[in-house]
């Protein structure tokens, strides 16, 4: 099986995620630049996390108006995977193959008890576990929250055992109707080394594809 | 109104028309100004610093040049470096502690290797300036995508209108140093952001002590670690193309330090054509665009035959703008000009900052106060991406945190170590116990220890008893350093860490790094 990576400038998480898929499908994943128009035939393409764009304007905004998405868009309506994983996941809400969007993290109950006018924590670093199945990857986002209107149309993925960042319903991850388009806000390719805090980025991938 | 004064003393002043013989222009005092502050020219720090070992077998560069080089065998190095942005974050805690944080990596990534961990060691006094501080590394060091991996805070009553932020920064390469020697002449180039007013005089603000009441607000740089990221995705690939003959990066007095600073090493001289610099604003003095502190810009030397195509594809590539501004030369000097008109004719010997030797006197003994702050490490630890590009195998809540080298079984332990209220008490016994302690936590974890590098906070200069604690601390250092075998290869010095008269305790902070063989024996 093909897999490709979609590079953004200021996508940060891509030599793992290259790592993560060339361990997975036992063949590395080709490169492709935000600028291409015409992308190279892949069972599974992979919209990386980090700050695509410096995330100027809002997360995922400018990305999901980059040359590239034009071509992603046709493959993922051929049918082809997709997943998006951290800022990924806020592009393909932002060009609208997945429903919902995502807003700043909402966690000031869990600051310090000290009364200041700015305490502001929207960012968190840390292992969470998802539902089903007690999968443990970690998050690293500042704006995860999703968000939809109803949410109980949304085909969902995941959810959090215990929600870090406010989302409705506890959400961590959404399919799209059809089931080939995937955007998570953990990290499966945080997950997957014989030293991370565990091997289920696998899983993910093992859900996804077969 | 820009706030910006000359602090050349008159002595200086006098020692400057000798130089030159002639008085210099308004651009070429500015131009002294900024090179013999004390934050450019180390001139109270820098007979003491020399005393410090920094020689090893595996030692490949040593203090000064943009950091330190290790060897770790298999052709594989380590670049690291610790440094201090104290006087910007106290006056702006956010800007001030994210352009720290993107001043370190530069200084990584100018000598070809690539960030793979930060570290910060951070005093305070205040709780506020801790989280704008916390948050603004946070958010460069997340948005360029370098996990954070240690951090470490503490609080004395002494940092509450001084704070301390150390920054230091590990990286990795398997391919070639570059530094900022040139071999042989080639043009210059001018490569990242646009130039603007901010910034201008942050090196002469940072060698001042503070009054509570200035506003120094436009001396601090803005930073923009999207900027950053993409010019050290550019300088990396551009290191590949074999064009690169020297590089630096424009920190501390901007575009006057990187450029004099190649041609000195180089022993050449160096023709800038100002009117070409890239410019934010509008009316801007000469002057001033060549003191801005603007964040990510670097300066490369580039041959005289490289490959345009090569290279222009990969500004290209990475929409960056990429400007020939000058070249070296023979002529031995700091040559500026444009728009018709020369600003600048220096030789560069007579930049050569004076040193000197200040007296320094043993001070009445002074107390140190615990500041009552409760903040809980886990939320603060919470905040950094600590585990992006995949390689972390121990973070933050781990002491030294442990960062493989990628593709590799390889592990770097690193940690920092600082004791402020044994260093009040006795600065020669406190530097032998911050250097035992960062030896003994990288042995803790069966690393082995390499080098260090240290970032030295003392108060004002001129006063004898801090002096005093310099000293001390150095001749501690240098004690304890060759009795571990246990080089410093790099290291700051953050001196005038005094406001409305109160000076810091003397707080010198030690980044350790350690090799782990195979870090099987870590992963259970």
């Amino acid at each position: 099986m093909h897999s490709a990576i979609v590079v953004f400038p200021g996508s940060n998480c891509v030599a793992e995620m290259e790592r993560f898929l060339d361990s997975y499908f036992k063949q590395a994943p080709a490169m492709i630049w935000h600028k291409d128009t015409e992308v190279p035939e892949a069972d599974l393409y992979v919209l990386p996390g980090g700050f695509s764009y410096g995330d100027y304007l809002r997360a995922g905004a400018l990305a999901s108006i980059s040359p590239v998405m034009e071509a992603i868009k046709k493959k993922a309506k051929k049918g082809n995977k997709v997943l998006g994983v951290c800022n990924g996941f806020q592009i393909l809400c932002e060009t609208k193959l997945l429903p919902g969007t995502l807003r700043i993290n909402d966690n000031k109950t869990k600051g310090p008890i000290i009364p200041i006018a700015t305490i502001y924590r929207n960012f968190i670093c840390k292992p969470v576990l998802l539902e089903p199945h007690d999968y443990l990857i970690p998050i690293a986002h500042g704006e995860g929250n999703y968000y939809h209107s109803k949410p109980t149309s949304v085909n969902v993925a995941f959810t959090y055992k215990d929600n870090p960042n406010g989302s409705i319903n506890d959400i961590a991850g959404i399919f799209n109707k059809k089931g080939n388009v995937l955007g998570m806000m953990p990290h499966p390719e945080r997950a997957f080394e014989d030293y991370h805090c565990s091997q289920d980025g696998y899983k993910i991938l093992d859900m996804f594809i077969q | 109104m820009i706030y910006y004064t000359i602090m050349l003393s008159q002595k200086e002043i006098q020692l400057i028309k000798k130089r030159l013989n002639r008085e210099p222009n308004e651009c070429e005092l500015h131009v002294f100004n900024a090179m013999w502050s004390e934050h450019c020219s180390y001139k109270s720090s820098k007979y003491w610093l020399k005393q410090l070992p920094n020689k090893a077998p595996h030692v490949i560069c040593g203090p000064g040049e943009n950091a330190g080089v290790v060897d770790i065998g298999d052709n594989d190095k380590i670049v690291f470096k610790i440094e201090s942005h104290n006087h910007p974050s106290y006056i702006e805690p956010y800007q001030g502690a994210a352009t720290g944080v993107g001043g370190i990596m530069r200084d990584i990534f100018t000598m070809g290797a690539r960030p793979i961990a930060n570290l910060n060691s951070l005093h305070f006094g205040r709780y506020w300036s801790a989280s704008d501080v916390v948050k603004g590394i946070a958010d460069y060091g997340n948005c360029i995508g370098v996990p954070t991996v240690s951090s470490k805070c503490h609080f004395y009553t002494c940092y509450r209108d001084n704070p301390l932020v150390n920054a230091m920064t590990v990286g990795y390469t398997n391919g070639k140093i570059f530094t900022s020697i040139p071999t042989k002449k080639g043009k210059v180039y001018y490569v990242g952001a646009k130039t603007g007013r901010d910034g201008i005089g942050g090196a002469v603000m940072a060698s001042e002590k503070f009054e509570q009441d200035q506003n120094l607000r436009p001396t601090v740089q803005v930073g923009d670690p999207f900027y950053e990221k993409i010019l050290l995705e550019a300088s990396l690939e551009l290191f590949e193309t074999g064009a690169v003959i020297a590089a630096q990066d424009m920190g501390a007095a901007g575009l006057t330090s990187s450029t004099t600073e190649v041609a000195l090493k180089g022993n050449y001289g160096i023709t800038i054509d100002i009117s070409k610099v890239p410019l934010r604003e509008e009316g801007m003095e000469p002057w001033e665009i060549l003191l801005s502190e603007s964040q990510e810009r670097m300066l490369f030397v580039l041959d005289y035959n490289f490959d345009q195509k090569s290279v222009f594809a990969i500004f290209d590539k990475w929409d960056l703008d990429c400007i020939e501004i000058g070249e070296l030369t023979n002529h031995g000097k700091f040559l500026v000009y444009g728009w018709n008109k020369i600003y600048c004719n220096i030789p560069l010997e007579a930049l050569d900052p004076p040193e000197l030797k200040r007296k320094f006197e043993k001070p009445e003994p002074r107390d140190i106060w615990p500041a009552d702050i409760n903040l809980k490490m886990d939320w603060l630890w919470e905040q950094y991406d600590s585990e992006v590009m995949g390689n972390t195998i121990k973070g933050l809540e781990h002491d030294p945190a442990i960062v493989r080298i990628p593709n590799s079984r390889k592990a770097i332990a690193m940690t920092t170590t600082s004791n402020a209220a044994l260093c009040l008490t006795d600065p020669r016994q406190g530097a032998v116990e911050i250097v035992t302690e960062c030896y003994t936590k990288l042995k803790s974890v069966d690393a082995t220890p390499l080098a260090i590098t240290n970032c030295l906070n003392f108060g004002n200069p001129e006063n004898k008893g801090v002096m005093y604690e310099f000293v001390e601390t150095i001749e501690g250092m240098k004690e304890v350093c060759n009795r571990l075998n246990f080089p410093v290869v790099s290291g700051n010095v953050s001196f005038y860490n005094e406001t409305s008269g109160r000076n810091i305790a003397p707080t010198p902070v030690i980044g350790g790094i350690g090799l782990i063989e195979d870090y099987s024996c870590i992963v259970q």
